[in-house]
């Protein structure tokens, strides 16, 4: 047991409710907060028995995102963490990356912890690529020296050399990504704390990122790896915890967990609803109401045969008259790749201001053309001209397609693994000529 | 905690273990962290200096053009017009040997009590002394500080029949210092309950207003009664300001010395104030921020 890198015990965190929503307060809330107070502590007193420890909330305003979480491991071990979106994911890399303190229990870290919450964390968008490479390294946790002696190696893995003099804010996204990843890969911690972030970035990046990031593990370096990507935790994780509602579900080998995951109803939400208008996604011109995955006979689905069409359906709410919209998904795949983004192009309404009203709007998109796995679906509305986002709603929905092997998909009688963003059954001709060719 | 002494056991001593708990009760000051991360203080000062006057057309002659303007008007109405008395230094100098360490402050306190809101990025996505925010944003009024000391070099020669520099200039950098403490004794305070309460935004602008005027730039804190006078350097611009002419110019205000030792007293309070404050909000930061 001497080779324990990370030990956490009965963590947990509390946060009220308040907190989160309301971003902050003003005097006069905390004013009028201390005259009711009196009264709502002696109403916690009376309900505390009563409520118990279990779950997520107790009636009080308060959540746990994490609670009860414990576990070890061992120097050079990569472990994964999945779970759906607030699981308890980020809180618990934040804790243990000391940014936000728990409520209970305890972690013991042996060695220099670097965490990576998020690629490009102050970046400032005024100063070059080059001064940028510094400010960031800097943050992350490198010494001036050290970033000195990785500089060229850094400017190479990210591709920007031509640009490094230019201020970040003349590049592309892609530009500022991989200039941002490239700095927070050479980060030399023990213990590398990494969320999400490879969802960013082209596909070959993605690649050479996921490779760096199997190099980390292979020095002997202790890495804990949040992700969507089932196929990226699968990859490089030999250990994987599911939570759920802030604690472990399961905590074993990878496969494992990720098929308890896939098994469970945690990895997706096939409709998603927002009863409260006023605090659904969108402005004063629309809002959203419900984002849903349908069946050809309409039933509401979180799996869908691959050879049939499933149809995403948007409820929404137009306020304002005289906006033209444009609803739009995007669709994502389980390694974060955006495999195409539709528009609505009904004729009825394109160009069209539309007045006060209810609208579903559903795009079908055809059978055999998805490929197998989660697809994350983003639902967004906006405006041409002049351009306006009326929401963009991230990771409203997902659902799985599954390809059976009945030998009438695209995967024929092959049954193994089988690569694609799509996965489209393509008329195929094959010519035959019974005589010997012309030489 | 038995458990957990068995477990730190087994976590050989080879490499730095540190422990994540909840803190209880009073936390320690604890400023060694702060020093071990003094590279990212240097990173960070230095952008804020290099951010302050991009995309500008007269870039750093604003840290010029600010004071010597400001300077003209006072010398204008209060010193030509209203003919307040400026203890025998030509007034412009008086005026501005004292709007240096103003500006340096206010710019200071602004800057200080906004920091941790404008960095809530960095607050909510990297650990690190979240000390090095509010003083990085300090320390980046040094270097406007300074080319605006250039000016005075430049008014002191021009009045070089009326200024005699004495040996008092070498208290200067204490002086400097002691803007500094106050500066950041004031922007602890704000900053980190700018965390929670937003109220301090609109109040920070108000508060420098109301302090310009108690504080003796346009006029000499030679005009306030005898009685009051160690009351008076309860604010700690007083003594600043007036150890600054005194460096300077040589000047003798009656009882600067008592003023300066009250200033700094009072200074040491209310920077230990801060840092207790601080050190017991700054867990919450990234929470609520």
């Amino acid at each position: 047991m001497s080779d324990i890198a990370l030990h956490v015990a009965q963590l947990g965190k509390q946060y009220r409710i308040g907190d989160r929503l309301d971003r902050y307060k003003t005097l006069r809330d905390v004013v009028s907060d201390a005259a009711s107070a009196p009264l709502r502590g002696l109403r916690s007193a009376f309900s505390r028995d009563s409520s118990g420890q279990t779950g997520q909330g107790d009636g009080n305003g308060v959540i746990w995102a994490l609670r009860d979480v414990s576990f070890d491991v061992e120097q050079g071990e990569v472990l994964g963490i999945i779970g759906r979106n607030g699981a308890g994911k980020t809180t618990l890399l934040k804790i243990l990356s000391r940014i936000t303190e728990p409520t209970e229990g305890y972690a013991a870290i042996r060695g220099r912890v670097g965490s990576l919450l998020e690629v490009g964390t102050g970046f400032h968008l005024e100063l070059t690529g080059r001064e940028n490479i510094y400010l960031n390294g800097a943050i992350l946790g490198m010494k001036k020296a050290e970033i000195e002696a990785k500089f060229d190696e850094i400017v190479d893995f990210s591709g920007v050399e031509r640009f490094i003099d230019t201020p970040v804010k003349r590049y592309s996204s892609g530009m500022y990504v991989r200039l941002a990843f490239a700095v927070a890969a050479h980060l030399e911690p023990e213990i590398l704390l990494v969320d999400e972030v490879l969802a960013v970035g082209d596909a070959s990046f993605q690649k050479k990122c996921l490779n760096k990031m199997q190099d980390v593990g292979q020095e002997g370096r202790t890495v804990l790896f949040v992700s969507h990507s089932m196929r990226a935790i699968t990859r490089l994780c030999s250990r994987t915890i599911l939570l759920d509602e802030g604690r472990i579900q399961k905590d074993g080998p990878s496969h494992q967990a990720v098929g308890a995951y896939l098994q469970s109803d945690l990895g997706t939400t096939a409709a998603r609803q927002w009863p409260d208008l006023s605090e659904a996604p969108g402005n004063g011109v629309v809002r959203l109401c419900a984002v849903r995955v349908r069946t050809e006979d309409g039933q509401t689905t979180d799996a869908v045969d691959i050879r049939r069409p499933v149809g995403i359906e948007m409820e929404y709410e137009v306020l304002t008259p005289g906006h033209v919209l444009v609803p739009n998904y995007h669709l994502f795949n389980e390694e974060g790749i955006n495999v195409f983004v539709t528009a609505d192009c009904d004729p009825a309404w394109r160009r069209k201001p539309r007045p006060v009203g209810h609208y579903v709007s559903t795009a079908w998109i055809p059978g055999n053309f998805l490929s197998e796995g989660t697809l994350v679906v983003a639902a967004d509305i906006h405006t041409h001209d002049p351009i306006v986002r009326h929401f963009h709603e991230r990771d409203v929905i997902a659902f799985q397609v599954i390809d059976s092997l009945d030998g009438d998909s695209a995967r024929g009688d092959y049954a193994g693994s089988m690569p694609g963003a799509v996965r489209p059954l393509l008329e195929w001709r094959t010519q035959f000529n019974s005589k010997e060719t012309s030489l | 905690m038995q458990q957990m002494a068995s477990v730190l056991d087994d976590m050989s001593s080879e490499a730095p273990v540190i422990i994540i708990r909840p803190s209880r009760g009073w936390v320690s000051l604890d400023l060694r962290d702060v020093w071990e991360y003094r590279e990212l203080l240097y990173f960070l000062v230095w952008r804020n200096i290099r951010v302050r006057y991009k995309q500008t057309v007269l870039g750093a002659t604003w840290a010029v053009l600010q004071p010597f303007l400001t300077m003209v008007v006072f010398s204008v109405f209060f010193g030509r017009l209203a003919n307040i008395p400026s203890d025998g230094f030509p007034y412009p100098v008086f005026s501005y040997a004292a709007l240096l360490p103003w500006q340096l402050f206010a710019r200071a306190v602004t800057d200080c009590s906004n920091s941790l809101v404008a960095n809530q990025r960095l607050i909510t996505k990297v650990y690190f002394p979240r000390l090095a925010i509010p003083i990085s944003a300090v320390l980046g009024g040094l270097v406007d500080f300074g080319i605006a000391f250039l000016v005075l070099l430049g008014m002191m020669f021009y009045y070089r029949d009326r200024v005699v520099i004495t040996a008092a200039v070498w208290t200067l950098p204490l002086f400097i210092l002691l803007t500094m403490a106050t500066a950041l004794a004031v922007g602890l305070w704000l900053s980190a309950l700018n965390v929670q309460y937003r109220d301090v935004r609109h109040m920070v602008p108000f508060i420098i207003q109301l302090w310009f005027y108690a504080t003796p730039i346009v006029y000499s804190s030679s005009l306030v009664p005898e009685g009051f006078r160690a009351l008076y350097g309860l604010n700690p611009m007083v003594g600043v300001v007036e150890g600054f002419r005194w460096a300077l110019l040589g000047s003798q205000a009656w009882g600067t010395r008592t003023l300066v030792v009250v200033s700094t007293l009072a200074v040491a309070v209310l920077l230990f104030g801060g840092l207790v404050y601080f050190r017991r909000t700054e867990r919450i930061f990234a929470d609520v921020v």
